[in-house]
């Protein structure tokens, strides 16, 4: 009796404050959205007590979609850039002499610790019509009249990879890096030449990697507004930015919960895959 | 079968290679001929993995020149060089089966595919591994693993294997067995295995012929009982088999032997092609050192019996010196066995002393040899 009241007692005491935090800092905002997703928009911003369907009804409506299917290709756009640059990035990182490689991670990691909001008006600075680039290829002569690059859809894919590219690089790095030099030497020894220890023995075996650094550029690139409001001017809206103008602009708390709410289903699904991944690469 | 015997399959000409400043390799002549089992020995940091790395060619050599098949292979890479590798840590791929492991340099080759079915499935027999073809490495113990390697290289049918301590990782019991398989295989594949370790009984049991090395440089070359019973050096002598090694110079000399005074004592031994006053090791191993109560002829060396170890079949008994030095004698275990503390006639039967040049010597030899090449530097002597 006492000696299982101690037990628990002691699983308490461990378990304990991350069941509080994750209560009130998860469970309760949580639960918080999903009850508002129920409710009815009020003329002034908050929500009144009738509780209601529609809220989910309205995500039919073809605009929504479309900003979904905007946002979705916007991310998997991203993502692949990312992956194609990301890659060399992280071979060559993780190929660098062992006195180097700290010093690289570093400068990659560098450029988070300034507030993602100055780096993103830094691109605006250089993007501008009457900006750095600009003027330097003006100058040059290499064009006459200023290019119109701000406020694109490509300059808000470049903001995109560019704030996500580390997180596309570190964990494909942490998989080369893991990579057994003497797997790399077999494959030259079984006659394989270097194209070839790519594709059959550096490639599969990176490919957790692969995985997880997708996963983790396309989720976060999935909810950046602040991006496309500061380099894509607003003209295409992205599901980021749609909520954001569901609880700010519109005052449409209700459709915001439930945008939020299929934003969370489609981590969550995403998530699930990215850990069924994780477990096959432990098995293997 | 002697014709093909002399041909040479691998020669090292020279062969230099440092790495940051250290020499590894030094100046390595070496000849391997076609089907023979060749072991590399020595402690590790002797440089015999590098040798190894060289022929395979992940390492290239600062100078000198690798043959195959009397080709330098100096600009070939590994994936174009006509031996395969055994790795240390079998460096199976971990995404692949059994199967695709062992028809990975096949691919490559891209033979066909009923070709390669046929070939990977004769060499899965050929080591034991029916029927865990689906298996994946992770699933599989040291020991199969370790097949698995060994099949992955040999499927290829190359001119030459080299094994890199292959069975470092397995306990002492299957090491014994792997050993015994792994000649058999190459007595039934009549491929020639480069083969290295720093395990000197596994040296013994398995090679055609043993190769030492020590600190980047090759001590000797010669069959296990050259090696075991006539080591030219004194770190032979020490690193392969037990030995006792006592130091002295030749005080006498006749027609056909040389006398050896040591610290503790005299003895007479039929060898020739000494120079008088030279220092010399004398080896002999504990088997071949017998101990009397009567004066041996030919020897004038005493030594107190300090203790008797019984190990199973023998008795060791230690010998001490009058200068301190413990020398080790075996006997059977069923002779009668001399008191401790008793003073002892130490000797051995003619031709079980095996006589060495100390290191002394050996240099001074070298630098005789190397002035007669002309603009010879010091440093690379040494």
């Amino acid at each position: 009796m006492i000696k299982s009241f101690k037990k628990h007692l002691g699983t308490a005491g461990t378990v304990g404050p991350t069941v509080i935090w994750l209560a009130v800092f998860l469970m309760i905002p949580l639960i918080y959205v999903i009850g508002i997703s129920f409710l009815t928009k009020n003329a002034y911003g908050g929500v009144d007590f009738t509780v209601t369907l529609s809220n989910y009804g309205s995500l039919f409506q073809s605009e929504y979609a479309k900003v979904f299917l905007d946002s979705l290709l916007l991310s998997l756009k991203t993502t692949v850039i990312c992956l194609l640059a990301g890659y060399p990035f992280a071979y060559i990182i993780a190929n660098a002499p062992r006195k180097w490689k700290p010093m690289l991670v570093l400068l990659l990691m560098l450029p988070f610790w300034t507030n993602s909001l100055i780096r993103t008006y830094g691109w605006n600075t250089l993007l501008r019509t009457e900006g750095i680039i600009n003027h330097f290829l003006q100058r040059i002569g290499l064009i006459g009249q200023p290019l119109e690059m701000l406020y694109t859809d490509g300059a808000v894919l470049l903001g995109m990879v560019y704030a996500l590219l580390p997180f596309t690089v570190l964990p494909i790095y942490t998989s080369i890096e893991k990579l057994d030099g003497s797997l790399l030497e077999a494959a030259g020894d079984l006659g394989a030449g270097r194209v070839h220890v790519f594709t059959r023995v550096i490639l599969p075996l990176t490919m957790p990697g692969i995985f997880a650094g997708s996963i983790q550029t396309f989720i976060p690139s999935l909810g950046f507004f602040f991006i496309s409001d500061m380099m894509g001017g607003a003209k295409t809206m992205y599901i980021g930015n749609l909520i954001k103008n569901q609880f700010l602009s519109a005052r449409n708390w209700p459709l915001g919960a439930v945008l939020s709410i299929v934003l969370i289903i489609i981590t969550l699904v995403l998530m699930r895959l990215y850990t069924k991944v994780g477990s096959l690469e432990d098995m293997a | 079968m002697e014709q093909t015997r002399d041909k040479v399959i691998i020669r090292l000409k020279d062969v230099d290679k440092s790495f940051d400043g250290e020499r590894v390799v030094k100046r390595l002549d070496l000849g391997v001929e076609e089907g023979e089992f060749l072991t590399m020995l020595g402690p590790s940091g002797c440089g015999k993995t590098t040798t190894l790395r060289m022929i395979a060619g992940f390492e290239y050599p600062d100078s000198g020149q690798i043959f195959l098949e009397g080709a330098d292979v100096e600009s070939r890479k590994p994936n174009e060089r006509d031996v395969n590798t055994v790795f240390q840590n079998y460096a199976l791929f971990p995404h692949m089966n059994v199967f695709d492991n062992i028809a990975f340099g096949l691919v490559e080759k891209k033979v066909k595919k009923d070709e390669i079915r046929r070939r990977v499935e004769e060499m899965i027999k050929l080591v034991r591994l029916d029927g865990l073809e689906k298996r994946m490495p992770s699933q599989m113990s040291g020991g199969q693993k370790q097949r698995v390697a060994i099949a992955r290289a040999l499927v290829n049918r190359p001119k030459v294997l080299l094994l890199d301590e292959p069975l470092g990782a397995l306990d002492l019991k299957l090491r014994k067995q792997m050993q015994v398989e792994l000649k058999h295989l190459q007595k039934q594949l009549g491929i020639t295995f480069i083969y290295v370790t720093h395990d000197q009984e596994e040296a013994l049991t398995m090679s055609d012929r043993i190769a030492v090395m020590n600190r980047g440089n090759l001590e000797q070359v010669g069959t296990p009982e050259e090696i075991y019973n006539h080591p030219k050096t004194k770190f032979v002598a020490d690193f392969i088999g037990e030995s006792n090694i006592i130091e002295g110079y030749i005080e006498e000399m006749t027609q056909e032997a040389i006398e050896v005074t040591m610290e503790s004592g005299k003895a007479r031994i039929e060898e020739t092609g000494y120079r008088l006053e030279e220092m010399v090791y004398l080896c002999v191993r504990p088997e071949n050192l017998k101990l009397s109560l009567e004066p041996v002829e030919g020897f004038r060396f005493r030594g107190q019996v300090r203790e008797h170890i019984f190990v199973g079949s023998i008795n060791k008994t230690m010998v001490e010196l009058p200068n301190g030095q413990m020398l080790k004698a075996e006997t059977p275990a069923e002779d009668e066995l001399v008191p401790v503390g008793t003073v002892v006639n130490v000797y051995w039967n003619p031709g079980k002393a095996v006589v060495m040049r100390t290191a002394e010597e050996q240099i001074y030899n070298v630098i005789e040899r190397s002035v007669k090449i002309e603009g010879m530097t010091n440093d690379q002597i040494f």
